[in-house]
C-alpha cells in the first residue's frame, strides 16, 4: 500500500471491490468505519452482500471475473465526462506523452501479438521520443496520439450498456456506482480502493489491479492523503515476506533474481537498471547497482569482492522462458522433476489451486520436510483418505515450529509499517523458532559440503553465515538488514561519515563499493545505531491524518505516505489544504510533516520517482498483456466474450492436462469462486485446530441464491455437491437472499461461493474447496485463478 | 452509578470476537456444532454460551440487508429473574447489572421460565445428582467491579460495543440514531431506553426490532408477578419445597444412574 489502514479515516469514499475486508480484515475495516462516522460513503461491488457490503452506502452485485469491464466503464465515464482531477492527470501521469504511432489495438489484441509464441513484442509499446531522448508530451492532451486520447478510445467501448451485459451489474446501479466514485475527482476529495484476492486470483489478476490504479491516477487518488490502491495483505507479516523475497524472481527489497545468461554483474544491471534524459526525473532506481552490490555484502560478506564481482555469480539464477512459481513448482512435482521439497509456514494441500493434482504431486517426490505448528494436510497427504500409505513413497519430516507468540522478531503489516514483537511465552515442548530451524539446516548442508564438497559449494560454503549453533539472535538478524559499513567511509576531504562497523542510518548512504552491507535496502534505517526504530511505539498523531510517525517505522525511511509530492501542485500549493500530508514552506524552503518523496522544490523533480519517466503509467507497457487492461472472460466462463473476439487471456498460463481440464459451460454452467471467513485462517492449521474458532465455524459450505436452490431442489442446510472436471466437493448448502442470479446479456447466469478452509487434518475436517480450482494463472505473475471457474450441483 | 453495555449493530461486523473473547474470559466449553445453513454458531445460547451473534437477512425497499446483532442478558432494571430467584443467587448490583451468586444457586430454573429474553441457562454440574447451576453473561462481575470493562467489549475491532455510565451510552447512542437518519437509516432508533424499567444492554438498530429477532415489547411475566405478589411472603416455605423437592430428584436420579454406572465400571 502506498499509505496504510488508518489512512482510511481520510478518505471521503471508500470502495471495496475484490476484498471482504469485514470478513478477513476486521481491525483494518474499523478505520473504514471511521471514514463513516465522519460523513464518508462507503460503496462495495461484490458477487454477493458480505459481511463489509452489510455496512455499505452503495452496494452492486457483479459476476466474478469482470472487473475491469465494470472499471472500464467507469473509465470511460470519467474521460468522456472530464471528471478528472485535470492538473493532476497533465502534470503528474503519462497521460500527455505521444505514443508510438505504430502502436495498435484491434479486436481484443494489442500490436505484437504472435499467435504461436503466444507472447507480445514490446516494441511498438513506446513513446515518441525528441531529440534529447525525452518522450515527447501534448500538454493540452488533444493530440490523438497522446495517452489520455488512446485511453478514451479504447475504453469508449466499455459503454452502460455492455458492461452491464458483461458484469450483470443493472444499469442504475453502475451510474450511481460511477457517479459517487468520481465525485473523488475534485482536487479537495480523496477516495481509496480496497482490493485483496478478488481482484488478484483471475487469469487476468495484475490487469484487474493495473484497472485500479488507472482509476485513481485520473481521480488523482495516489499520493494523496485518504487516497490510495489498497492491497489488503492476508496475513500479519505477507508484506514482510515479500520485501524479504518470499517471491522466486525477487531478491530483497525488490532487486530482479539474475537471468541464467547473466555472467557477470555489469550483464545483470543493464538489464534492470532504468535510464532517462529527462533531468526532472530522478529516476531512483539508478541506484540499483548500490542495492545489489550491499546484498551480495551482506551475504557473501569479505568473500564478495571488487574482483569477484561481488560474488554476482554465487546467485541462485533463473532459465529463461521457465516458471518456478507454485503452479510451475507442483506441475514440475508431478512430472518427477523435484525430488525434495520444504515448506515452511504453508498448507498447499489446502491452498494450493487444483488441490487433488497437488496432493497426487507430493506423492512424486523422495523426501518433504514441513516446518509447522500441527499435523496438516500437506503433512499427512500420504494417510489422506482415498489413498494407501504403502503406496506412497516420499519420505516426510515434520518439524515442530514456535508460533508468533513464541518468538520475537519484526512483522511488516499492509501499510509498510515494520513492528517489532517480543516473545510472550517460550516455546511449547519441542518446538522451535524458524531462525532456530533455518540456523540447523544451514549449518548441517554446510558442514556435509564441507566435508564431502561437491558442485558449485562456493554459495554454500563461502556464505557469511555465522550464528553458532543455537537460536540465532532476532536482533542481530534485523542489524543485518538494516546494514553497517564494512570500513570507514570518508566525504572528499577525509572526514569520516560513517565509521567502520557502524549502522548506515539510510539507504542514501548505501554505495556500490562494497563499503556498505544491506540486506534490503528499503529496510535501511530500520535497526540504526540510535536503536531498534521498529520498537517504537509513540501513538501521538502531531497531523491529525493518522500519520503516526513515531510508531513503529514505515519503509522507506518512515515515509508514511508514498508519492506523497503528488499531494501538492506543481507550485508546492496543496490540492486539499485541510488534508495536506506535506507542506511546503517558500521561505524556508523545506517541507513539513510525513517525510518528502525525493527532495529539492516542488517542481524541481516529477513526484513518482520509481518509474524512469517520473511520472505514474495510464499507459503502462511494464505489463504481460498490454498497456491498457482489456476485458477477457475467465478461462472458464459461462459465456461469450462481449468486447472481443479474444475469448480468454491470449497469453494467460495454462497446464491444460488430464489432471486439469477445462470444464465446458454446457455441462457445468454455474460460476464459481472462494473465499474466507472472520473465524478462520487461511488453509485452516491455524484455526481448525482451535476449539472454539470451530464451534464457530464448524464446517465448509456453498452459498447459493434461492432461486437456483429451487431449480435445483435444494433446501438450506441440505448437503450437497459441487462439481466440475477437476473434483467433486460435498458441503452444507447456504442458501440466501444475498446472492441473487445474474441477468447476463439476457441470459440468467448463476454463481455460488465456496468457504475453502478445510481439509482432511485437524480438530475440524471437511471438503477443500480448492478440490475444483484450475492450474491457470496470470502472465505477469502467475497467480492462480481461484476466483473465477464453472462447476454444477446437486442434493446429495 | 448504573453502568450499560453499547451495542452499535450499525457497526458490528459480525466477527463473534465476543463470543470468543467471553470463552475465554470465563474458561466456557466449546460446544458441538454442525452447519445448518446460517453463519450462525452456537445456534443458541447454553450453558456454556453467554453470548453469542444472530445474523438476520432483511428485505426491504428491494434490498438486501445482513443485520448482526450481540445476543445475551439484558440486565433489565425491572429484572423478573432476581424477583423469582428464591435464594437470591440473582441480584440486581448497584452497577446496574443483575449478579450472579452460583454458590448460592439451587438450579431451579425459574429464571429460565421468567426471562422475557430466554437467557439463562442451566449447566448439569453433577450428572448423578442432576444438581445444576444457572448460568448467564454478568457484564463479566468479577472484571467491571474492579475497574475492567467486559472481555467482550474490550475485544470488540469494530468498537461496535462500549461499556460506561448507562446516562453517557444513552446519550450516544442516541447521537448515533441521529447521525445514522441523516445517512438515510429511516428506521433507526435505541432499544432498551426503558424495556423493562430500561436495559443494561443498549442497542443502536437500523431496522425494527423484530428483524433482528429483539421482541418490539418486551414484556414483564404474569408468572413472576404472581410470584412477586402472592409466593414472596412465603418464600421461606418455598425453598423449603424446592428443597425437599431436590432431596427427592437426588434420590431418584442416583438410583437411575447407579445402575449405568455399575455397568461402564472398569474392572480393577
Amino acid at each position: 500500500m502506498t499509505n496504510h489502514i488508518a489512512d482510511f479515516a481520510n478518505s471521503d469514499v471508500i470502495w471495496i471491490m475484490g476484498g471482504n475486508p469485514a470478513e478477513n480484515h476486521p481491525c483494518a475495516f474499523k478505520w473504514v468505519t471511521k471514514a463513516m462516522e465522519k460523513g464518508a460513503k462507503l460503496i462495495v461491488v461484490d458477487p454477493r452482500v458480505t459481511r463489509s457490503a452489510a455496512a455499505a452506502t452503495l452496494y452492486a452485485p457483479i459476476r466474478s471475473g469482470t472487473d475491469i469491464a465494470f472499471m472500464g466503464g467507469l473509465i470511460s465515464y470519467i474521460l468522456e465526462n472530464k471528471l478528472y482531477q485535470e492538473e493532476y492527470v497533465r502534470e503528474y501521469t503519462n497521460a500527455s506523452f505521444l505514443v508510438n504511432p505504430k502502436f495498435e489495438f484491434n479486436d481484443g489484441l494489442f500490436s505484437g501479438f504472435n499467435p504461436t509464441t503466444k507472447a507480445y513484442d514490446k516494441s511498438t509499446w513506446t513513446y515518441q521520443l525528441d531529440d534529447k531522448g525525452i518522450p515527447k508530451r501534448d500538454l493540452t492532451l488533444s493530440e490523438p496520439q497522446c495517452v489520455l486520447q488512446l485511453m478514451k478510445k479504447h475504453y469508449a467501448r466499455y459503454t452502460f450498456d455492455k458492461v452491464s451485459a458483461i458484469t450483470g451489474t443493472p444499469k442504475d446501479l453502475l451510474e450511481q456506482v460511477y457517479k459517487m466514485y468520481s465525485e473523488t475527482g475534485k482536487p479537495d476529495k480523496a477516495g481509496a480502493i480496497i482490493y485483496a484476492m478478488g481482484q488478484t486470483q483471475h487469469s487476468y489478476g495484475s490487469q484487474n489491479v493495473e484497472s485500479l490504479a488507472l482509476v485513481q491516477l485520473l481521480l488523482g487518488n495516489v499520493g494523496v492523503a485518504g487516497g490510495q490502491v489498497a492491497a489488503m495483505r492476508g496475513l500479519h507479516n505477507v508484506q514482510g515476506s515479500t520485501d524479504m523475497a518470499a517471491l522466486y524472481n525477487n531478491l530483497p527489497g525488490y532487486l530482479a533474481t539474475p537471468m541464467g545468461r547473466e555472467q557477470s554483474l555489469a550483464d545483470y544491471l543493464k538489464r534492470v537498471v532504468p535510464t532517462t534524459n529527462d533531468p526532472k526525473s530522478l529516476n531512483w532506481w539508478k541506484n540499483y547497482p548500490k542495492y545489489i552490490v550491499s546484498l551480495l555484502k551482506a551475504w557473501f560478506g569479505d568473500a564478495a569482492t571488487k574482483e569477484n564481482d561481488f560474488a554476482f555469480n554465487w546467485l541462485p539464477k533463473m532459465a529463461a522462458g521457465k516458471d518456478y512459481s507454485h503452479i510451475a513448482l507442483f506441475e514440475a512435482m508431478n512430472a518427477g522433476d523435484i525430488k525434495g521439497f520444504i515448506v515452511i509456514g504453508q498448507n498447499p494441500a489446502v491452498g494450493g489451486p487444483n488441490a487433488g493434482l497437488e496432493r497426487d504431486a507430493l506423492a512424486k517426490l523422495d523426501w518433504m520436510v514441513v516446518s509447522e505448528l500441527w499435523e496438516t494436510e500437506t503433512t499427512a497427504f500420504w494417510k489422506r483418505p482415498g489413498v494407501k500409505p504403502a503406496d506412497i513413497k516420499t519420505e516426510v519430516f515434520l518439524l515442530p515450529a514456535a508460533s508468533w507468540v513464541e518468538r520475537e522478531g519484526s512483522v511488516t503489516n499492509t501499510g509498510r509499517w515494520v513492528q517489532w514483537r517480543n516473545k510472550a511465552i517460550d516455546p511449547v515442548g519441542d518446538s522451535k523458532p524458524d531462525l532456530w530451524i533455518v540456523n540447523q539446516i544451514m549449518n548441517r548442508v554446510r558442514a556435509l559440503y564441507k566435508r564431502d564438497g561437491g558442485a558449485f559449494a562456493d554459495p554454500i560454503t563461502k556464505l557469511d553465515w555465522n550464528y553458532g549453533d543455537g537460536l540465532p539472535h532476532a536482533h542481530t538478524i534485523a542489524k543485518e538488514i538494516n546494514g553497517r559499513a564494512t570500513a570507514d567511509i570518508k566525504d572528499d576531504k577525509g572526514t569520516v561519515l560513517i565509521a567502520a562497523g557502524k549502522q548506515i542510518p539510510a539507504f542514501a548512504s548505501l554505495r556500490d563499493d562494497g563499503l556498505t552491507t544491506c540486506g534490503s535496502w528499503i529496510y535501511c534505517g530500520y535497526y540504526t545505531d540510535a536503536g531498534n526504530m521498529a520498537a517504537r511505539r509513540d501513538n501521538s498523531d502531531p497531523t491529525g491524518l493518522y500519520l503516526y510517525s513515531g510508531w513503529a517505522w514505515n519503509w522507506p525511511v518512515n515515509r508514511r505516505i508514498l508519492y506523497n509530492r503528488a499531494s501538492l501542485s506543481p507550485q508546492g500549493v496543496p490540492w486539499d489544504p485541510k488534508r495536506a500530508p506535506l507542506k511546503w514552506n517558500p521561505e524556508t524552503k523545506a517541507f513539513s510533516g510525513d517525510v518528502v518523496d525525493g527532495g529539492g522544490a516542488p517542481d524541481a523533480i516529477y513526484p513518482f520517482i520509481m518509474n524512469n519517466e517520473g511520472v505514474a503509467r495510464l499507459f503502462a507497457p511494464g505489463l504481460a498483456e498490454g498497456p491498457f487492461p482489456e476485458h477477457y472472460e475467465a478461462w472458464e466462463s459461462p459465456v461469450q466474450n462481449l468486447l472481443s473476439k479474444q475469448q480468454n487471456n491470449p497469453i494467460a498460463k495454462i497446464w491444460e492436462s488430464d489432471s486439469n481440464r477445462r470444464s465446458d459451460a454446457a455441462k457445468y454452467p454455474i460460476v464459481g469462486t472462494t473465499y474466507r471467513l472472520s473465524e478462520h485462517m487461511q488453509a485452516g492449521a491455524m484455526s481448525r485446530n482451535l476449539p472454539w474458532l470451530v464451534e464457530a465455524q464448524p464446517a465448509p459450505f456453498v452459498e447459493m441464491s434461492e432461486q437456483l436452490a429451487a431449480e435445483k431442489g435444494i433446501k438450506n442446510g441440505d448437503r450437497v455437491i459441487v462439481e466440475n472436471t477437476r473434483g467433486k466437493v460435498q458441503m452444507v448448502a447456504v442458501v440466501t437472499k444475498r446472492i441473487k442470479p445474474f441477468n447476463i446479456n439476457g441470459k440468467t447466469v448463476h454463481q455460488v461461493g465456496l468457504i475453502w478452509h478445510w481439509g482432511y487434518a485437524g480438530a475440524s475436517t471437511g471438503d477443500s474447496a480448492n478440490s475444483l480450482t484450475p492450474h491457470v494463472g496470470d502472465a505477469n505473475t502467475t497467480i492462480p485463478e481461484y476466483k473465477a471457474w464453472l462447476c454444477d450441483v446437486r442434493k446429495v | 452509578m448504573t453502568k450499560a453495555m453499547l451495542i452499535d449493530t450499525s457497526i458490528c461486523i459480525g466477527c463473534k470476537g465476543c463470543q470468543v473473547a467471553c470463552k475465554e474470559w470465563w474458561n466456557l466449553a466449546p460446544t458441538k456444532t454442525t452447519q445448518v445453513g446460517t453463519y450462525e454458531n452456537p445456534l443458541d445460547l447454553n450453558a456454556d454460551t453467554w453470548t453469542r451473534i444472530r445474523f438476520s437477512e432483511y428485505e426491504a425497499g428491494g434490498k438486501v440487508r445482513w443485520l448482526f446483532m450481540k445476543w445475551g442478558c439484558m440486565q433489565c432494571a425491572n429484572a423478573a429473574c432476581v424477583d423469582v430467584c428464591p435464594t437470591a443467587a440473582l441480584k440486581k448490583n448497584a452497577l446496574g447489572f443483575v449478579s450472579l451468586e452460583r454458590d448460592l444457586c439451587n438450579g431451579c430454573g425459574y429464571c429460565s421460565q421468567a426471562c422475557p429474553f430466554n437467557i439463562p441457562r442451566l449447566e448439569t454440574i453433577n450428572a448423578l445428582t442432576g444438581e445444576a447451576k444457572a448460568t448467564k453473561c454478568t457484564f463479566c462481575q468479577d472484571r467491571i467491579t474492579n475497574d475492567l470493562i467486559p472481555a467482550c467489549v474490550k475485544t470488540c475491532p469494530a468498537a461496535a460495543l462500549g461499556f460506561s455510565d448507562r446516562g453517557k451510552v444513552l446519550a450516544t447512542a442516541k447521537t448515533r440514531v441521529e447521525d445514522l437518519k441523516k445517512l438515510g437509516y429511516a428506521e433507526a432508533r435505541v432499544y432498551g431506553e426503558s424495556e423493562l424499567g430500561g436495559l443494561g444492554r443498549v442497542y443502536v438498530l437500523t431496522a425494527p426490532a423484530a428483524a433482528y429477532g429483539l421482541p418490539e415489547k418486551p414484556e414483564y411475566p404474569v408468572l413472576a408477578n404472581f410470584w412477586q405478589n402472592l409466593l414472596q411472603p412465603f418464600g421461606y416455605v418455598a425453598v423449603g419445597a424446592t428443597a425437599l423437592g431436590l432431596g427427592v430428584n437426588w434420590v431418584l436420579t442416583r438410583r437411575a444412574r447407579l445402575g449405568d454406572v455399575e455397568t461402564v465400571e472398569p474392572e480393577t
